[in-house]
């Protein structure tokens, strides 16, 4: 259990402090200060810090530490999964978590740490559910209002952040039930510079955002070669009944055009998933069968990896020439490995120079391809494209000029980092076969999937 | 008498200037009076707010104790709720004003809404006062019954703090009987908070027994954990993992249920289960089952990876510790660890330790040119830890020796300074594994002795020289320009080596050496401050003069090859940490008792005392074989290479 909650700013002066248990006091939060904040090793070596009996975690994020106290054998995870949620929903309710909103809404975040934190134990964290009884300002006007003219409001909330679907009010009403799906991955790579993949894998999350009215059991499937394999009858069956409806309304449409990149036929080997609470674990376990029921609005229904049969999108061969210590060359060759229909769009390759660098002479070759610029506060070119199409090559050229140093060091040759997104497609092939939704009144439900893939981190090593 | 006048008028400086502060201190908190006592509704919140925003940043506002106390009695639920936050905080050193404080709150816990119910019974249990239990109990004895799950929930915590405060008041009200039956809520949250507070119950007292899961209740939690938010099931988790299983068949059931639980998408519900699964290892027989938990356990591992770098750390430092019980558990995935290069520090330190262990014979060649990148780096200490690592893998596999030697050479090639250091260092632990197997390098290692200027790597040089002499041309003019600086060199472990190298140099090339030994003898022993040094010099004249053949014998030996194993951790303290997986303790890999101290001890000291005495214990009756205490003396004596933490 936890036994106190800060949050500093950067020079580590107290923003909030909460203690939970009478086992610290609040001068601990100095302790934290001296021997962190404001210790003289600018680097962190380690999340944890832990002083006599007294354990600090932190995290950062933007100008803020968050930081927890323990004084027993707690466990680390939770503190730190715990301190994330507590970032998450800060960000949920202010839009931004740095020290201005911090400060201007001090109170709001005194009475949330109330709420998710009990003698130190974690309660609920659910945003959903926490936004209805912890409330802003504006909104909270309007709510005591209603709490006045209906008494039971406050029941059904509370029994709504205990329940088992502490997720869900039951008393949604949509006009027009709707369910929006969205494949996100991220593909990451480590290549060297021989072009040998080191290591490629794809962190997959599916994000729901669901206007389904009432109490919806979904049922949702994949292309998981597990299922498909152990039983193709009723793979085969399954997507056959999909395009049979495919006049209905229940069919997955698709907001864009047509799947590119990859065919319809194939399974995918998912390494591990994870599920957001809603999903029964026990189904999955037993018959891999995805059933939940969803939270209102946006969640991540669940994350996956995938490290079999990667689709990268990008080649890169790079030519990195020290000539000298005077002159480096460069010749950085990016083709396209995704069908000529899609194309990628914001991609932004980060080519490092070394910290000598005075003068770039860059050129770029091939149709649309951008703009490369020399950043010297970065070291590095900064060569951004805006719409990379499938099967495509692009070429650029580089000669750096170099300071003569005092003192020579080698350079120490960063990887190639790259940032992109393709739209309607899946680095892991990875294909949602159906959405199902049952509920007691029996509506129809529109339901829609897109799928996007990013970079995760791309490092090409040079 | 001048400096007696500015004493004394310093003095008086001070005490003006304490008044200053006493004035301008006494001027905000008398303002917030005055606002607090305003006959305005807003402003007296506002002021609130400000007493908080000062309570906050650590100023003292306990003297508007009973200024604030006058608002409490308030419809505004935000006033109502930092009101309470004062009262939490400055409770402690007002107990008698509390008491004022009392009579709104047992209006609250009897409020028509379940949120204020639940508030009110939440904050007195948080007061942490003595003269606040007795009002307390009736409250919390009708809320523990309330319609409302979410204040029973609330309830069932209180008795926690009740219990912290005063067992014998917990107990002769019957809450802790009541809390045992909460186990059996219809409310899954109830139940979890529950099980959470009878496990604090059972560390606080544990002699009293206060609860133990028994083979009925089980399968209660199995059923509770299905539906709990996550914080719960890591407590069920938790209190299942410290559970004895009545026999194999239970424990297997209970490993399978729990088994999807792995599928979580929260960190720590999955390293408690895998803290669980490890756990029940020993009450669970059937191969079969516990290769499949085995191989279940793997990919959501792995995913740990990729969530925020401060719970990979966590997983990492986990993932080491379950290692040393299944050394084979990831040596297919060892891609997966490779370090990105932006990577945190910590993280990248911790992937490193995790390569060197699980790496195998059949994938040294890809981890070796792994290495060579990260030897590259900017960070002097990662640097470091990856030339050591391929120090390491060439004296663990033979076959990769050729391979690492070659890597290291090319590394020395870049004369990065801290490099050039640690590779020569490296390289002369390779060399005493593989005894002139490597021969041909040395030269090369020559080309760089301009480079070479810590006094470990200065030693391994000159040990290198005395080794390989004969394979070195200009062998006489290095060992000589060694010597030249041989006083200067503070450092006694160079000293050694040199006076070592030269009598090797000579029993090998009597000719050649024969100047060179005398100069180093002579030096060491007419103007080496160092005893050390000029003991061995004398002992090694005396050797020469009267048998040649006996220095030889004691010279020339070959020395046992250095083993480099990754630091491991004493048995007893593995199976300490397996069973605390995810903890603190986990983190650190040192036993919880260093660094908690039990309540129990009223003395409130932290046992750090009884550590040291633990572990001179041990090292006393090491020869029993059984190490008592946590702290891992195995590898001592020998150099260590990877500081683990």
């Amino acid at each position: 259990m936890l036994s106190a909650v800060f949050i500093y700013n950067q020079k580590g002066e107290v923003l909030i402090s909460r203690l939970y248990r009478h086992d610290v006091k609040r001068s601990v939060a100095d302790v934290f200060r001296v021997h962190v904040i404001s210790s003289p090793t600018s680097v962190v070596r380690s999340p944890v810090t832990t002083l006599g009996s007294t354990s600090f975690y932190h995290i950062r994020y933007d100008n803020l530490w968050l930081c927890a106290v323990t004084k027993n054998n707690a466990s680390a995870a939770m503190v730190f999964e715990f301190l994330y949620r507590l970032l998450g929903l800060g960000v949920s309710y202010f839009g931004r978590f740095d020290e201005e909103s911090v400060k201007n809404n001090f109170v709001l975040i005194y009475e949330l740490l109330d709420e998710v934190l009990d003698f130190g134990y974690p309660q609920n964290i659910e945003v959903d559910t926490l936004k209805l009884y912890v409330t802003t300002e504006s909104v909270r006007s309007t709510r005591a209002l209603q709490s006045d003219a209906l008494a039971t409001i406050p029941q059904s909330i509370t029994m709504q952040a205990t329940g088992t679907t502490a997720w869900r009010r039951n008393d949604i009403v949509y006009k027009k039930n709707e369910a929006f799906v969205d494949v996100i991955e991220s593909v990451n790579l480590i290549m060297s510079a021989k072009g040998t993949v080191l290591r490629a894998d794809v962190q997959g999350q599916i994000v729901m955002r669901s206007f389904l009215s009432g109490m919806p059991e979904c049922k949702f499937g994949l292309n998981d070669k597990l299922v498909l394999d152990r039983d193709p009858a009723s793979g085969a069956a399954a997507s056959a009944s999909a395009s049979a409806s495919a006049s209905g309304s229940t069919q997955l449409g698709r907001r864009q055009g047509g799947m590119g990149g990859f065919g319809d036929g194939e399974s995918v080997e998912i390494a591990d998933c994870q599920f957001h609470q809603c999903v029964r674990l026990g189904r999955f376990d037993t018959d891999r069968t995805i059933s939940f029921i969803p939270p209102d609005g946006e969640f991540e229904l669940m994350r996956y990896r995938t490290t079999e049969n990667v689709n990268l999108p990008f080649k890169v061969l790079p030519v990195v020439r020290e000539m000298g210590k005077t002159r480096i060359e460069y010749e950085v060759l990016i083709k396209s490995n995704f069908s000529a229909k899609l194309s990628a769009t914001n991609m932004a390759v980060t080519i490092p120079t070394p910290p000598n660098a005075t003068k770039c002479r860059i050129k770029v070759t091939g149709a649309g391809a951008g703009k490369a610029k020399y950043h010297p506060e970065e070291n590095a070119i900064v060569w951004r494209i805006s719409r990379f199409q499938g099967l495509q090559e692009l070429a650029l050229t580089a000669v750096v000029d170099l300071a003569p140093m005092t003192k020579p060091t080698p350079w120490s040759r960063p990887p190639i980092a790259l940032d992109f997104q393709v739209l309607m497609f899946t680095a892991s092939g990875l294909l949602v076969r159906f959405l199902k939704v049952f509920e007691k009144s029996n509506y129809q439900s529109v339901k829609w999937v897109r799928y996007m893939t990013k970079a995760g981190s791309y490092e090409i090593r040079i | 008498m001048m400096n007696a006048a500015i004493q004394t008028n310093f003095a008086r400086l001070q005490i003006v200037k304490q008044k200053v502060l006493a004035a301008l201190r006494k001027g905000e908190n008398y303002e917030l009076k005055t606002e607090l006592n305003s006959e305005y509704k807003e402003r007296r919140k506002e002021a609130v707010r400000r007493v908080i925003a000062n309570m906050t940043v650590g100023k003292d506002v306990s003297g508007l104790f009973t200024d604030v106390l006058k608002n409490m009695h308030t419809d505004d639920l935000e006033i109502k709720k930092l009101i309470y936050l004062y009262l939490i905080n400055y409770a402690k050193t007002q107990p008698d004003l509390v008491i004022l404080a009392v009579n709104t709150f047992v209006k609250d816990a009897e409020d028509t809404n379940p949120l204020i119910r639940a508030l009110a019974i939440r904050t007195m249990g948080c007061l942490h006062v003595q003269e606040v239990l007795d009002h307390l109990t009736d409250p919390l004895r009708k809320c523990l019954k309330d319609p409302s799950p979410y204040v029973r929930k609330t309830a069932v915590m209180c008795v926690a703090k009740v219990y912290n405060l005063s067992p014998a008041v917990a107990e002769e009200n019957g809450f802790v009987e009541d809390v045992r039956k909460a186990l059996s809520d219809a409310n899954p949250m109830v139940i979890s908070n529950a099980v959470t507070v009878l496990t604090e119950i059972n560390e606080i007292a544990p002699g009293q027994n206060v609860w133990r899961l028994d083979k009925s209740s089980v399968p209660v939690l199995l059923v509770a954990i299905n539906e709990c938010v996550e914080w719960g099931q890591i407590a069920i988790l938790e209190a299942l993992a410290d559970y004895t299983p009545q026999g194999e068949k239970e424990a297997e059931s209970i490993c399978e249920r729990l088994l999807p639980r792995l599928q979580h998408a929260n960190g720590s519900v999955v390293l408690t289960t895998v803290r669980l699964l490890l756990k029940y290892e020993k009450y669970v027989h059937r191969a079969d089952l516990l290769s499949q938990f085995t191989k279940k356990m793997v990919p959501p591992l792995i995913t740990l990876l990729s969530s925020e770098p401060e719970i990979q750390y966590v997983a990492l430092r986990n993932i080491n510790i379950i290692l040393q019980r299944h050394p084979k558990m990831l040596s297919k995935e060892i891609r997966v660890f490779f370090c990105k290069y932006n990577d945190p520090i910590y993280v990248k330190y911790e992937k490193l330790d995790v390569l060197v262990r699980i790496c195998s014979e059949r994938n040294t060649e890809p981890l070796l040119n792994e290495l060579k990148e990260y030897a590259r780096e900017v960070d002097v200490d990662f640097v470091h830890r990856a030339i050591q690592a391929i120090g390491r893998l060439a004296i663990r596999y033979e076959s990769s020796a050729e391979k690492a030697v070659k890597l290291l050479i090319e590394l020395l090639q870049l004369k990065v300074n801290n490099v050039v250091q640690d590779v020569v260092v490296v390289l002369r632990d390779v060399f005493r594994r593989y005894p002139q197997r490597f021969a041909d390098v040395v030269p090369t290692l020559c080309e760089h002795i301009d480079f070479v200027n810590e006094p470990d790597a200065k030693a391994a040089l000159i040990w290198i020289l005395g080794e390989y002499s004969e394979h070195i041309s200009n062998i006489s003019s290095l060992m000589g320009a060694s010597l030249e600086s041989f006083l200067e060199e503070e450092d006694e472990g160079v000293q050694l080596a040199l006076v070592n190298s030269a009598v090797k140099f000579f029993l090998k090339n009597p000719k050649q050496g024969q100047a060179l030994v005398l100069k180093a003898l002579q030096t060491a022993t007419e103007k080496c401050a160092n005893p050390d040094v000029r003991d061995r010099a004398y002992i090694y004249w005396r050797l020469l003069s009267a048998d040649p053949n006996a220095a030889r014998s004691v010279a020339l030996v070959e020395m046992p090859p250095v083993e480099l194993e990754s630091a491991s951790l004493s048995p007893a303290l593995l199976e300490e940490l397996i069973t605390e997986l995810g903890s603190v303790a986990s983190v650190l890999q040192k036993p919880a008792r260093l660094f908690v101290y039990k309540k129990a001890d009223k003395a409130g000291v932290p046992r750090d005392t009884d550590m040291e005495s633990a572990a001179g214990a041990e090292s006393g009756d090491s020869n029993v074989g059984v190490s008592g205490g946590g702290i891992d003396t195995s590898n001592e004596g020998e150099p260590e290479l990877l500081i683990s933490f």
